[in-house]
């Protein structure tokens, strides 16, 4: 039996009385599309900011693919194949898209520190970059300011920078969060279209994309577990439905 | 390489592209050359310029590409002054191996202030800047015995260059010695600036929450652009101190690193030539009004910091830049 | 007898007593706002300048000018916040740094300008300028009022904070802005406020400070460095950790420079560092 892709083993952290986590065990089998649910305010973000390193828990672990991970920074994190990205974009907006790309690439290559060469000079990068952009559709415009970037393209550039580090889990946090309905379609094809070897675990409000796309779903509440199983299970389940009293989608 | 790879794709064209040589630069530097020939009188004033613009240069490197504001700047080209003084004071006057000496001093310096600097942001890095240059301000007034305290360094000796062109008061020495060191250097900045590296700094500018999230060791680019900024002021220290063949505690005071910032911020932070162009025309504008009284100088400095910030955020070449791509047909 | 450690012991908080009500405006206001606002000495200066005015043109006694350095620093501190400081709460640091250092610049000028660029005398009562002797200790009369006013305002500034429905407002915004302005505070005009308060006390410093330290024009630039040390190695929004630190801040220099006269502001630097690495929000702030 291979090691999951990504486990927590009571996960707890709190900001004085505020607890944010409360004792989080989840495990990510590789491949898994694993959703996270839960009201507002109960710590789906912070969950994922413990996961990444953004923040530090007061106890438990995180391990990925068998490795203990608690005590790496972030970006050592993304190194052995952790990625996420922001429910409020976090782009580089004076970069264009390419350029931004590129960067992802070129760090994840170890070619950031060459200071004595053209960066023309890494093909290679450039063009896995502008790839990585034209399956996400963003190659007419990944030569324009990301700032004059219209919302729903830079959710793209968004899941495009973590797909340019290669991870092998990817936890996407409301990839289509402020975008209209008109463009959330485009953002969960491109989530559909990923690599089956790619785990998956993604932060959603909207019911009927949960449904559509999870196979497994988490409740959290209060920053703990309060249950998970398929969707079919969670969507019988009345504990659930109470506690999302009155929310059918999000709105 | 076959023939077919020799056509880059549209992506690799475009980015080359962005790092081509314009003709305007080809212009601003043979501009440089116009005080040998039309303003001898002014060349002293054109080496301070040439200096100052190195210095200013340096600064651009952590301040505009890297995001890293810095009151403190003054330290490195303060500390490389007085090594390069001491240098040709204690070993011998050559002058290119006494730049040398200089540059490893605040290269060394910075290398070590590095650590601290890179690992934090906004108030307290500024104050943490601030405080090491405070630091070694203080440190130079208190060893006296090594600096000169406020007399300023004595017996500094500078041997002719190549053992034929002697630092006089006609200053060609001076000025062609500045200026080439400016150029060489200049161009390396420019190669940085367009290597994988500078996009790596444009990153840690434009968002270093991100830089972390794509598996960028920011810490470490941060402390490597510090060092190399940290030489490139202690190569401008080392200038001054060779060329004037004076070092006083000026050299590392609070006024210099903060006249620097607004020099920098005038010319426009983040595009190569604004510390150059801040520089010349902060220097020949204290020139021209040397007569006032200092703190009249200092109204009309704080005067245009606040239209700076107010009107012209990207200081005037992002003016002109805006005023370009407003007329050019596009 | 005691030592003259407790001498310098005394000195030393009088002097960390001023610089705290110099400094507690800047520190509340950049944890409420993140608005760096290096102009603050100026203010100061201003409230300085104001008591020298009232002294010399109108012989006003000490005491009255007090609350009008205060009133009349705080007045143009809102007319700047209006006008000027409001467009730059979203601006990045550098803009902020710029914009009010380019502020203090003009202050300086304007200073010289109207009182020339000599220190400034005032005449304080009889009764303050004298000192008694305590346990074998010279206790300066006015560096006991110094220690006094500092205590009061703590007092007055922890019971407005903890106590009162502004303070509640404070705090809150100074925690979480979003949250705050989400539960119906006014941000902004908590922020006007606080500011106003803040800037009033930078001048009631700057007044007080006279009779210790002197007043010209450079005082802008003089103090500000000392109380960007008090703001960083307390903790931005803090006013106990103003207080603390203000009084590190004081004791070591004073200290520093009676007993290691070599070293002269060396110490206070080096203290600041050692403790900006070992806490870089400052000793009582959080994030």
């Amino acid at each position: 039996m291979s090691a999951p892709a990504l486990a927590t083993h009571g996960l707890s952290m709190s900001f004085g009385s505020l607890v944010v986590a409360r004792d989080i065990d989840l495990t990510l089998p590789a491949g898994a599309r694993y959703a996270l649910i839960g009201p507002n305010g109960a710590g789906k973000t912070t969950l994922i900011n413990l996961m990444t390193g953004m923040l530090t828990p007061n106890a438990g672990r995180i391990v990925l693919g068998g490795e203990d991970i608690t005590g790496l920074e972030p970006q050592d994190r993304v190194r052995r194949g952790l990625a996420r990205t922001f429910q409020i974009n976090t782009l580089f907006s004076g970069l264009n898209a390419l350029e931004a790309v590129t960067l992802a690439v070129i760090e994840r290559r170890n070619l950031a520190g060459r200071f004595w060469q053209n960066i023309a000079v890494h093909r290679e990068a450039i063009e896995e970059a502008y790839d990585i952009l034209a399956r996400l559709r963003l190659g007419d415009c990944c030569y324009q300011a990301t700032r004059e970037l219209p919302y729903g393209r830079q959710r793209l550039l968004e899941i495009a920078l973590a797909l340019a580090t290669r991870p092998k889990v990817l936890l996407l946090d409301e990839p289509a969060a402020g975008v209209p309905q008109e463009e959330s379609g485009d953002i969960f094809e491109v989530v559909a279209s990923l690599s089956d070897d790619l785990t998956l675990l993604f932060i959603e409000h909207d019911m009927h994309v949960v449904f559509r796309f999870a196979t497994h779903i988490i409740v959290l509440v209060g920053g703990a577990v309060f249950t998970e199983g398929s969707p079919a299970q969670i969507a019988a389940d009345p504990g659930v439905r109470e506690v999302y009293l009155g929310k059918r989608k999000h709105g | 390489m076959s023939a077919a790879s020799d056509t880059i794709s549209a992506p690799v064209g475009y980015l080359k592209a962005q790092t081509r040589w314009h003709p305007i630069e080809t212009v601003f530097w043979l501009a440089t050359l116009l005080p040998f020939f039309f303003l001898p009188s002014y060349l002293q004033l054109a080496n301070q310029v040439a200096i100052t613009a190195l210095f200013a240069l340096s600064l651009d490197l952590i301040l505009g590409y890297a995001g890293i504001v810095s009151l403190g700047h003054a330290a490195f080209f303060g500390t490389a002054a007085y090594a390069a003084g001491l240098f040709s004071k204690f070993v011998w006057g050559e002058p290119l191996t006494g730049l040398v000496a200089g540059t490893a001093a605040a290269a060394a310096l910075g290398y070590a202030s590095s650590f601290v600097v890179a690992r934090f942001r906004h108030l307290t890095l500024i104050m943490i800047t601030l405080g090491l240059g405070l630091l070694l301000q203080e440190a130079g007034n208190s060893a006296g015995w090594l600096t000169g305290g406020s007399d300023g360094l004595q017996g500094v000796n500078i041997w002719p260059l190549f053992g034929h062109f002697k630092f006089d008061l006609y200053g060609y020495t001076a000025y062609g010695y500045s200026l080439a060191v400016l150029f060489v250097v200049f161009l390396g900045a420019r190669r940085l600036i367009h290597s994988s590296f500078g996009l790596a700094l444009r990153g840690i500018r434009e968002n270093s929450v991100r830089m972390p999230a794509i598996g960028a060791p920011s810490r470490a680019h941060i402390r490597k652009i510090y060092t190399i900024a940290a030489a490139i002021a202690g190569a401008a220290g080392a200038l001054i101190a060779q060329t004037t063949s004076t070092v006083a505690l000026d050299s590392l005071s609070f006024e210099r690193s903060a006249e620097l910032l607004v020099m920098l911020v005038l010319g426009g932070a983040g595009r190569l030539y604004g510390g150059l162009v801040g520089a010349a025309i902060f220097m020949v504008a204290r020139d021209q009004f040397s007569g006032i009284a200092p703190q009249y100088w200092y109204f009309w400095i704080g005067i245009l910091l606040v239209v700076v910030v107010i009107l012209l955020p990207n200081g005037i070449l992002g003016g002109l830049s805006k005023i370009w791509a407003r007329w050019r047909p596009r | 007898m005691l030592p003259p450690v407790f001498g310098v012991l005394f000195d030393g908080i009088a002097y960390g007593m001023l610089l705290f009500i110099l400094s507690v405006g800047l520190s509340v206001t950049l944890g409420l706002m993140n608005f760096v606002n290096l102009a603050h000495c100026a203010f100061a200066m201003l409230g300085g300048y104001v008591t020298v005015f009232l002294i010399q043109n109108f012989h006003w006694p000490f005491f009255a000018t007090l609350p009008m350095a205060f009133t009349v620093t705080a007045l143009v501190s809102v007319a700047f916040e209006r006008v000027l400081y409001r467009r730059l709460y979203r601006a990045s640091d550098l803009d902020q740094v710029l914009l009010t250092i380019g502020l203090a610049f003009i202050s300086v000028a304007i200073a010289a300008y109207c009182f020339g660029t000599t220190q400034q005398p005032i005449d304080v009562p009889a009764y303050m300028r004298g000192s008694f002797n305590v346990l074998g200790l010279d206790i300066a009369a006015y560096r006991l009022f110094l220690i006094g006013v500092g205590a009061v305002i703590t007092l007055v500034l922890v019971a407005t904070v903890e106590y009162t429905r502004f303070g509640a407002q404070v705090r809150a915004a100074v925690d979480n802005q979003r949250m705050a302005s989400g539960l119906g505070i006014n941000v902004e005009r908590t922020f006007a406020v606080t500011f106003a308060l803040g800037s009033g006390l930078a001048g009631l410093g700057g007044a007080l400070a006279i009779e210790i330290v002197g007043l010209d024009p450079s005082f802008s630039f003089t103090y500000l460095i000392y109380v960007l040390i008090v703001v960083s190695v307390g903790g931005l929004g803090s006013i106990v950790g103003s207080l603390a630190a203000a009084i590190l801040i004081g004791v070591s220099d004073i200290a520093g420079k009676y007993y290691v006269p070599q070293l002269g502001a060396f110490l206070i630097y080096l203290v600041m560092l050692a403790i900006l690495m070992w806490r870089p929000v400052g000793l009582f702030g959080r994030r």
